[in-house]
């Protein structure tokens, strides 16, 4: 059997999810790799999340929000949103994790099509890279 | 809660929206094994009376303390189940949903085992958010019945008068030195060809009688405060402050038109005007006598990639002022150089046809190749390129009328950020949803209506007032509102009160306390979470979207349990 990544998606409210629900309104088809936690605003999840995410054996994360700049239902939660994650690609990068595991999109609620193509995007490429080394190091932590 | 959790787990069919690509029993199934699950059911159509039934029956049956209604997407279905909860005596808060069919059934289609997959995991993730669901209080808040209305045009005017007629108090606040705005620019209205200030006139006139509406001319916004039911508003009349105490407010701020310096020769050949500058010349009367041969431009400056959108009321309006010149002397020529002539709906059709009836030539031009205006020994002239008849036309004009595009106002972006609702990518206020939402802004209490939201005709922008103002007029009627409980809290004892989330809350919904720690108003606070994801202490979490919550999906997500 083939490698199955695994994704956990953090998805906002109002852009996003919507988004992912309009695909499926669409019927458009895309891997079943993706785990979608709804939250209320891109800006809501905490570096933890995600850091925990990878820990428990996420191979990616996905956080999607509205589109910048004028979007966010909560005014500026996605700007809050994309500065995190650059910083949190920046930390990865110093534990030795490849940064491109950690993505950020725009989905607007219109754009079923976006994110039924962004799901195939990034489970391909995880495919790609492969499983995860921050699974041995969570195991060497347990060790 | 103290108590164990009994979860009640319910799967939907959804006809064959999702019964016909996942194992509906074999997720039951594989429910009734999950922690704390002490029932499991499928159903035809969980969303029936009967399915709602059947969920109310087994909270009963099996003392059920949390719902997981495995189906489609909380968006639209969340409320539903949450009220048949409520009825059978749950919070609504101990709900949670698992979107198994527009995020698992319709997009994986053609492979029904990875789906009955990845369903099983939906619902074992939504089991393990609810085994930490805890009930939770919606805050009642008091709501003052007045509401500030801001803009003076036609769309403030009506929804002011509106909110009075409703019997509530009105402040009324207008940036120029009299009521009235755009309409008392105007002669004409299509598609009845009503005179303006016949329109206008009368609103003016009940608003300055009316004992409700306490208007405050040459004033601007200068601050906001507070959150629906009780908005502190401070005023600048005159470089005067003052502060007003309303329940609701209206954005009624219209819109500003284009002045297309540059454009077309505007502002260098003379006799080149804007269809407002026309209204003007009909007002005035006598100075169009002369003209014998005019021709308008339409989307002069706008459907460009600096301004994308359509005005919507131009193409009509030029119709109607095409129709007027041609009728007043029949051998005027009249021409309308159009990119695409967007006369909507019955009434405004029938204008075209009433134009080309009477002469108007319409003449469509090339976006690549736009029309060229001169000055010629005449007046201006204009040299137009028809593909449709692959030829280039030369006319001696005595007047040429541009066809401006209505654009924001250059205050949009300041009272957004006063009133902390968004604008849209064209500059114009943004509504809370297109569809479901299309008067009120995401920010409880304030709505919109006119051209502040989009350019619009006078009865669409009287309709949308009237909208408004029965919107803003529910909570003000009620007096009292419950707000949604999904809002920050802050454990004081991990708090080391940095302030970090003080500095990012838009909505200045957290101040410190008298021991310099973080303290939240929820009936200010959104619900975000910005704050909490900020903490570098960890000290905020939000309701019902919790850090343990959130992360039991997480590790649910990736892990049997």
């Amino acid at each position: 059997m083939s490698y199955e990544p695994k994704i956990v998606g953090f998805l906002c409210n109002w852009c996003s999810y919507a988004g992912a629900d309009l695909a499926g309104v669409s019927r458009f088809q895309y891997p079943p790799n993706l785990r979608v936690i709804r939250v209320m605003c891109s800006g809501r999840v905490h570096p933890a999340h995600i850091l925990e995410a990878f820990r428990n054996g996420a191979d990616g994360v996905l956080v999607a929000g509205c589109h910048p700049p004028n979007d966010c239902h909560y005014i500026s939660g996605n700007l809050k949103a994309k500065r995190r994650v650059a910083m949190l690609k920046k930390l990865m990068i110093q534990m030795g994790m490849d940064e491109r595991r950690l993505r950020l999109e725009w989905v607007s609620a219109a754009e079923g099509e976006k994110f039924a193509r962004v799901v195939t995007e990034f489970t391909n490429q995880l495919k790609e890279m492969g499983p995860a080394s921050m699974k041995a190091m969570a195991v060497a932590e347990d060790d | 809660m103290s108590e164990e959790p009994r979860i009640g787990v319910f799967v939907c069919h959804c006809g064959i929206n999702i019964g016909g690509y996942v194992d509906v029993p074999d997720v039951v199934e594989y429910a009734t094994g999950l922690p704390d699950v002490v029932y499991a059911e499928p159903n035809l159509y969980m969303c029936s009376s009967d399915g709602l039934q059947k969920i109310q029956e087994a909270i009963k049956k099996y003392e059920l303390n949390r719902v997981v209604v495995a189906s489609c997407t909380p968006r639209t279905h969340e409320p539903l189940f949450q009220s048949a909860c409520e009825e059978a005596g749950l919070n609504k808060y101990v709900f949670e949903m698992a979107n198994i069919r527009d995020q698992c059934s319709w997009v994986h289609m053609h492979e029904p085992e990875k789906a009955t997959q990845k369903a099983k995991s939906l619902v074992r993730m939504a089991v393990a958010k609810a085994r930490l669901l805890v009930p939770e209080e919606e805050p009642e808040i008091d709501i003052r019945p007045t509401g500030l209305v801001i803009g003076g045009g036609v769309s403030g005017l009506t929804s002011a008068l509106s909110l009075a007629d409703q019997g509530f108090k009105v402040h009324l606040v207008e940036k120029e030195d009299r009521l009235g705005g755009t309409l008392l620019k105007l002669d004409t209205l299509f598609s009845s060809n009503v005179k303006a200030s016949e329109v206008i006139n009368p609103l003016i006139k009940r608003v300055k009688a009316s004992t409700d509406v306490t208007v405050h001319l040459d004033s601007r916004v200068a601050d906001v405060k507070g959150f629906i039911g009780s908005f502190d508003v401070g005023i600048e009349t005159r470089g005067e402050p003052e502060m007003l105490s309303v329940g609701t407010i209206i954005v009624a701020t219209g819109a500003d038109y284009l002045s297309p310096e540059g454009l077309y020769g505007y502002g260098q050949v003379d006799n080149v005007v804007t269809q407002m500058e026309l209204e003007q010349l009909f007002k005035e009367g006598g100075r169009l006598d002369g003209v014998k041969t005019l021709v308008m431009i339409q989307c002069a400056g706008s459907r460009n990639e600096e301004r994308p959108y359509c005005s919507r009321v131009c193409c009509t309006e030029a119709i109607k002022n095409a129709i007027k010149l041609v009728k007043e002397n029949p051998k005027r020529d009249v021409y309308i150089l159009y990119r695409d002539l967007q006369t909507y709906g019955i009434e405004f059709s029938m204008m075209e046809y009433d134009a080309k009836k009477s002469g108007v030539k319409l003449v469509m031009y090339d976006k690549e190749r736009l029309p060229e205006v001169t000055g010629g020994k005449r007046g201006p002239m204009v040299r137009v390129y028809s593909p449709l008849l692959d030829e280039e036309l030369t006319i001696e004009t005595d007047m040429v009328v541009l066809s401006a595009p209505i654009i924001p106002n250059e205050d949009n972006e300041a009272l957004s950020k006063h009133l902390k609702v968004p604008l849209n990518s064209d500059r114009f206020f943004m509504e809370a949803h297109v569809k479901l939402r299309p008067l009120d802004f995401a920010t409880d209490g304030i709505y919109v209506c006119g051209t502040a939201h989009s350019p619009k005709e006078v009865a669409e922008s009287v309709s949308q007032a009237r909208g408004a103002a029965s919107r803003a007029g529910i909570p003000m009627a009620k007096g009292r509102l419950k707000t949604a409980a999904i809002t920050s809290v802050v454990d004081e004892a991990k708090c080391s009160g940095c302030g970090t989330c003080i500095e990012l809350c838009v909505y200045n919904a957290i101040t410190k306390n008298e021991r310099g720690l973080a303290q939240v108003t929820s009936a200010v606070c959104k619900g975000c979470g910005v704050c909490g994801a900020s903490c570098p202490e960890r000290a905020i979490t939000m309701r019902h979207f919790t850090n343990e919550e959130l992360e039991a999906q997480g590790l649910a997500a990736l892990k049997e349990a």
